[in-house]
């Protein structure tokens, strides 16, 4: 491939120069607290997703543990069937909504651009609209929780339960109006990063170069964009039954089943939209531990593509019991169990490049391997509930519940927290403890089995899931001890990680640029990055960047002519990277903050009177308006 | 076991360390399974599992479950195992001695393609096999059980063959043994599923439409069963029981719970009736043979001859059984 960037030159970079200077005071974001509302550079925007996304996990956490005390022994009274239906309900919806798409956005957010070598990314303000949309909704729910009136219908919300015959209350109201605005923040995080990963690649990262994490989320990207959009279409009609009355999904003169697909359309791909990012992170941390190139790159890239597809076309096998067409369903058995090939090839080409390495076993490669034993036993319950004649017996029993915390525990949180471990240096400039880490992957890892494991015979033995009380006399009540017991473990396992990200803060050892002589593109700047992410853009010509040449910045070609006296990326061409303009960014602006104020007006307002989303209306035009109002000498939005 | 017969060997063993040391493993090994074996036993008496059927429905779906657990078990240890080799071959060799390319495409196409593509073929194909002995046409004649879900409880009508109500009573399902029985499902309020894991998996009862499913029990029995869709406040409480019985005690049973509730003998139930008939009751409940006619709760006509109350939540013994109803 012949490159021609507009102007490239092996240049001497002195430490600290003039336009470095000029860099950091474009990029900068401003201080002071008002300020912090109107940062948007994509490295703040990304860790404030991330930490926000663990605050809630924690929560989440703390949630399992009250639900596993009041099932710990039969007829148990630690809490009545109001408090927990909607603990067991918030639990589902911290994990899927509030938990996992946002965390791994905002890995993403934070780790793409650097990866593609870029400043920023596309759209850095409606970035932060995003998370200011997701912050509020995530508040709101929480105080619905501690108000005692939040959703208990489940994250799922099956009508006619779910309308407002039999959910008279504010709490699912809360669910209609909070999920459906919450999800804008998911959709535009997705398509900034389309945008970002398709136009900011430096010059010579073609598609068939790009690291395999962002494959990843290029692919994840895709399915929120297509996945959210029946879900916000969906929970905005039953807002609509509930408030209007508009018998979408009642019995009488709508089909409460039409709610179960259109949920499931957007529910199947969630599980998928959470789970692909991770095989991304799993690659990513194989290639740098063994350090050597991953075999089967394209097999790999595939595999992901097509999970993304296959992914739209399992919904149904959610619905099994609900007296579907029989030929029907089995279609849907045979789409299901296919998601194991693509996985397996994934898995096989792994242990194709594991095989006679001497891997670093660090931490986060130690997660790598519990991930292959969770994630197997997941994928295998998986196939097994994909029979219909199974799932008849196992579906919304605790079977259930143990295969797909193996599936999303073992496929999802722990490549994360392995790949928390690998990028920590990157955020912070410090290492986490080896030692303890070591030791946190033993304890969660045990703890996660012995929690989930039991589960599986539960649920054969016959207990369904979302009881908040089971009779004596079922032989239910040693496994369910135990299983609270072991629940205990799991989070001491969690909290272990926890410390270790605070203590490692301050005492951890300083990492430098690249602690793991990782090949990918954000190891190429300071640990933590400046504001302006890179000093120079470079011009790569591998898929292993900082493998293929000398190292040295000196011996490596860089872009020249990016101005530093505005905040300003290069854009390139979608396949081949070939540069094509430079693009002026904007700064930092109180507006998406106050835009997402407005829109959380406009539909949580829904809840209280009608006329109240007419205001938002009102206000989400102000700010808007505010948002694009040209500066002279600015960039514009 | 107690400790004494456990210690017993291990001095018979003391002049032999080593036997007696695994003769110990041997003995907290053999404590273990018992131990397993025992929590085992305690589940199969249990009434609600599904690995305990008692059915032919049940039945094949077991088997279904055990061949794909042996099946299942076997690919995580052979994947297993390969990683451990994986990793092995690196550790014994002074440098990492990678796989060629042809050894690596060749461990991808045959592992995680043709052998996942015919073990999948061979799943979807059993699968799709048992689907259809579960949902083989019933015999023309077969008798149809009307459950009708209600939040938080079972209502259950006997239906004759033009469809007409036979009896009527409430989470408690009777059944003649070796006899396919045909369930009519349907729901009143929210969405509700029924199901007995010993005789069948579940099926959704949606309202507004009619689910069937059936069940077929091979001997009689109590078999206990749960709602199994999420249904409001008191889900977990939501179950029934099924009573399979001889055919000839079935009709007998149905001939009974036809007839009106009997006239109270006793001066006791008398003044009993008198209480039911005067209080709130009759605003929900009905008996038939008196004046309470109500339907939105229970019909609660012959209520002493069932064996449960409250949805299966609590047996129904002589201390708070209203006799003569």
């Amino acid at each position: 491939m012949s490159m021609h960037p507009p102007h490239s030159s092996a240049i001497p970079d002195p430490a600290y120069d003039a336009e470095t200077r000029q860099l950091e005071q474009t990029w900068a974001s401003p201080p002071g607290f008002f300020a912090w509302f109107t940062h948007v550079n994509q490295t703040n925007i990304g860790m404030r997703f991330i930490v926000t996304g663990f605050v809630f996990f924690l929560l989440g956490v703390i949630l399992a543990l009250l639900m596993r005390w009041q099932l710990a022994v039969p007829e148990n009274t630690v809490m009545g069937p109001e408090l927990y239906n909607q603990i067991f309900s918030m639990h589902g919806i911290t994990m899927m909504f509030l938990f996992a798409i946002p965390v791994m956005e905002g890995v993403a957010v934070y780790i793409i651009p650097l990866m593609l070598g870029t400043r920023d990314m596309t759209f850095p303000r409606l970035n932060a609209f995003g998370y200011w949309i997701y912050l509020i909704a995530g508040i709101m729910m929480y105080i619905a929780l501690f108000l005692n009136i939040a959703p208990d219908a489940g994250w799922f919300s099956y009508p006619p339960l779910a309308g407002a015959a039999f959910s008279p209350g504010l709490g699912l109201d809360f669910y209609t109006t909070v999920i459906t605005f919450m999800e804008i923040s998911a959709l535009v995080a997705a398509i900034e990063l389309i945008a970002t990963i398709f136009k900011c690649k430096v010059p010579g990262m073609s598609l068939n170069r790009m690291p395999i994490f962002v494959w990843s989320i290029l692919v994840m990207s895709f399915m929120i964009v297509f996945a959210l959009p029946p879900l916000v279409i969906a929970s905005l009609m039953l807002a609509l039954d509930r408030m209007a009355g508009m018998q979408f999904f009642t019995a009488a003169s709508g089909d409460p089943v039409l709610w179960q697909h259109l949920f499931w359309f957007f529910g199947h791909p969630e599980v998928y939209i959470i789970f692909i990012p991770a095989l991304g992170m799993i690659s990513s941390i194989i290639i740098t531990f063994t350090q050597r190139p991953i075999f089967g790159y394209i097999p790999i890239v595939l595999s992901i593509v097509s999970i993304g597809f296959i992914g739209f076309g399992l919904w149904v096998h959610h619905m099994f019991t609900a007296g579907l067409p029989q030929l029907g369903a089995n279609f849907f058995t045979a789409s299901s169990a296919m998601i194991a090939i693509p996985s397996g090839v994934q898995i096989f080409c792994w242990i194709a490049t594991l095989w006679g390495s001497k891997p670093r076993m660090d931490t986060p490669m130690l997660y790598v391997m519990g991930f292959f034993l969770i994630f197997i036993i997941g994928g295998l319950s998986g196939v097994m509930v994909a029979s219909v004649p199974f799932d008849m017996q196992a579906h919304d029993t605790y079977f259930v519940v143990a295969h797909f915390h193996y599936v999303l525990v073992g496929g999802a949180l722990f490549p994360l927290i392995g790949g928390v471990h690998y990028w920590y240096p990157k955020f912070t400039g410090r290492m986490m403890s080896e030692r303890l880490g070591k030791w946190t992957f033993w304890v969660t890892f045990i703890g996660f089995n012995l929690t989930f494991f039991p589960m599986h015979q539960l649920g054969l033995q016959g207990m369904p899931r979302r009881v908040y009380t089971y009779i004596d006399g079922l032989g239910w009540n040693q496994l369910n001890l135990f299983v609270s017991l072991s629940a205990v473990i799991l989070a001491l396992g969690f909290v272990m990680t926890l410390l270790n990200a605070l203590i490692s803060l301050k005492r951890g050892k300083s990492a430098g640029d690249n602690p793991w002589n990782a090949d990918t593109l954000e190891w190429a700047t300071s640990s933590p990055p400046p504001s302006y992410n890179f000093r120079h853009i470079r011009i790569v010509d591998s898929r292993y960047p900082l493998w293929s040449g000398t190292g040295g910045l000196e011996q490596n070609a860089v872009v020249h002519g990016i101005r530093s006296d505005r905040r300003e990326i290069l854009l390139t061409s979608i396949l081949e990277s070939h540069p094509e303009a430079r693009q002026p960014l904007p700064g930092p602006s109180p507006w998406p903050f106050w835009l997402a104020v407005a829109v959380a007006l406009t539909f949580a307002g829904m809840m209280l009177h009608l006329a109240i989303p007419l205001i938002g209306f009102l206000l989400c035009f102000a700010a808007i308006t505010g948002w694009i109002w040209p500066r002279s000498g600015r960039a514009a939005a | 076991m107690s400790l004494r017969t456990s210690l017993r060997p291990l001095q018979a063993h003391a002049s032999q360390p080593w036997a007696a040391i695994r003769h110990g493993i041997n003995k907290t090994l053999l404590a273990g399974w018992a131990l397993l074996a025992s929590t085992a036993v305690h589940a199969n008496a249990s009434s609600q599992s599904s690995l305990d059927p008692q059915g032919p429905l049940a039945g094949s779906i077991a088997k279904l479950f055990w061949g794909m657990l042996i099946g299942g078990g076997l690919i995580l240890a052979a994947v297993a195992v390969l990683i451990f080799i994986a990793l092995y071959k690196g550790k014994i060799a002074a440098e990492p001695q990678p796989l060629t390319f042809r050894q690596s495409r060749n461990l991808v196409l045959v592992s995680g393609v043709v052998i996942p593509a015919l073990i999948l073929t061979v799943f979807v194909i059993s699968s799709a096999g048992i689907n259809r002995e579960l949902v083989a046409p019933m015999p023309e004649d077969a008798m149809t059980i009307r459950v009708t879900g209600h939040q938080w409880w079972w209502e259950i009508d006997y239906l004759d063959q033009a469809g007409n109500i036979i009896a009527k009573t409430a989470n408690e399902v009777r059944i003649p043994v070796d006899t396919p029985v045909k369930f009519a499902l349907e729901a009143s309020d929210v969405i509700h599923s029924f199901w007995i894991p010993q005789l069948n998996g579940k099926t959704d009862m949606i309202p507004g439409k009619t689910n069937i499913t059936w069940v077929q029990a091979s001997k009689p029995g109590r078999y206990r069963g749960q709602c199994t869709e999420f249904c409001g406040k008191q889900h977990a409480k939501m179950a029934f029981h099924v009573e399979a019985m001889t055919q000839d005690d079935y009709a007998g049973w149905l001939q009974q719970q036809a007839s009106p509730a009997r006239e109270p003998s006793t001066e006791a139930q008398q003044r009993g009736r008198a209480v039911f008939l005067k209080s709130s009751c009759v605003m929900c409940h009905s008996i038939r043979g008196t004046t309470a006619m109500a339907s939105v709760a229970p019909d609660l006509t012959h209520i002493g001859s069932r064996k449960s109350l409250a949805a299966g939540s609590i047996e129904n013994n002589a201390a708070i059984s209203p006799r003569g109803f």
